[in-house]
């Protein structure tokens, strides 16, 4: 037996049946539209943005843990695949939030402590600052 | 649907392959590769969040008033929300391109491996009439250069929708190999490292759309 063979076989029985994975489909259906439903609901003021940011976050982080886990089969296949995936992963998120962090949250600490740190008005003339821009 | 119960047992004594690891080298330099690529949509989805809301001129993603000023945002959301639910139902087909493959079931394993692809291509074909609609269709046109948005935006669903472009014409190779024979059970592993590209293509998008579209 070759070791494509030998894969297969393993694949065959270690994998669910197709018609799990069309559950699995249609959960990420059903969460996509409920992000939309979501976004639909800040629009028309009935919950914060905030709320809705966190309601859409948490329904798209679900989606994200159902395809790799059961698309890309890391549930089932060797742990080894879900190190090399979770490391360079988790880093991304690091460095998203990093920047988060730096440019939202630290952003008007800095310049109440610098003024002179970010200062686009100072730079680039009056009415360039970025506060008055959407958030 | 299997249950998944006896599996565990199974995976706690998989098929061993000639290799230091156990593991098919191919699937482990195609994980290696999907990490990489993390770090690569990582880094262009924190360049995106760390200029969101910082264009200091329009157009600007949502609707914005500013100083008294409304500005009517430039995203088509029901359309991408169209082409999200189109590309989600793509990575299904993908699945059950691989079942059938696995099967020796050559014929649907074609059908379906062709159906994810024309999934992408509408994902595709949204994408496309979206970017034009931002040229041509919007009071001041959305380009690379027009503002922190444009640049930002183009840059990451730029990047996405060429992973796209890829992945079809991948699929497309692989149906063309299937219907003439050459895609049997033996080599349901090249359709299976092409499911994972194309699972990531989707995972990806899975983060873009709401930090790009829904949350403002």
């Amino acid at each position: 037996m070759t070791s494509e063979m030998r894969e297969i076989v393993h694949d065959q029985h270690a994998h669910p049946g197709l018609g799990f994975y069309l559950v699995i489909g249609v959960i990420l259906l059903v969460f996509t539209g409920l992000e939309i439903l979501g976004y639909i609901g800040e629009t028309k003021n009935m919950y914060s943005s905030g709320a809705a940011a966190a309601i859409i976050l948490v329904l798209s982080a679900a989606k994200f843990f159902s395809v790799v886990a059961y698309y890309m089969h890391l549930k089932f296949d060797n742990k080894l695949f879900t190190g090399i995936f979770v490391f360079p992963a988790l880093l991304g998120c690091l460095v998203i939030g990093g920047m988060i962090m730096l440019f939202h949250v630290l952003h008007g600490e800095a310049t109440a402590i610098h003024p002179t740190l970010t200062s686009n008005e100072a730079i680039h003339g009056a009415g360039t600052s970025p506060s008055p821009g959407p958030r | 649907m299997d249950s998944t119960h006896a599996l565990d047992g199974h995976a706690a004594h998989p098929a061993h392959i000639d290799t230091s690891t156990g593991l098919d080298s191919r699937k482990m330099a195609f994980w290696t590769f999907i990490g990489s690529e993390c770090l690569l949509f990582g880094s262009l989805i924190a360049t995106y969040m760390a200029y969101k809301g910082r264009s200091l001129k329009p157009p600007y993603p949502h609707d914005v008033t500013i100083n008294g000023v409304h500005h009517e945002g430039v995203l088509n959301i029901p359309l991408t929300s169209i082409s999200t639910f189109i590309l989600l139902m793509s990575s299904v087909c993908m699945v059950i391109a691989l079942y059938y493959v696995q099967r020796g079931e050559r014929g649907r394993g074609t059908l379906w491996l062709l159906m994810t692809a024309l999934g992408g291509s509408i994902f595709l074909g949204c994408q496309v009439f979206e970017f034009t609609n931002f040229y041509h269709e919007t009071p001041v046109p959305l380009t690379l250069q027009s503002n922190l948005f444009g640049s930002t935006f183009f840059v990451l669903t730029g990047f996405h929708g060429a992973h796209v472009t890829v992945g079809v014409i991948y699929l497309i190779t692989l149906a063309v190999m299937s219907h003439r024979g050459r895609l049997g059970p033996e080599r349901a592993l090249n359709v299976e490292i092409a499911g994972l590209y194309w699972h990531f293509v989707d995972v990806i998008w899975i983060v873009i759309f709401p930090l790009v579209y829904l949350i403002r």
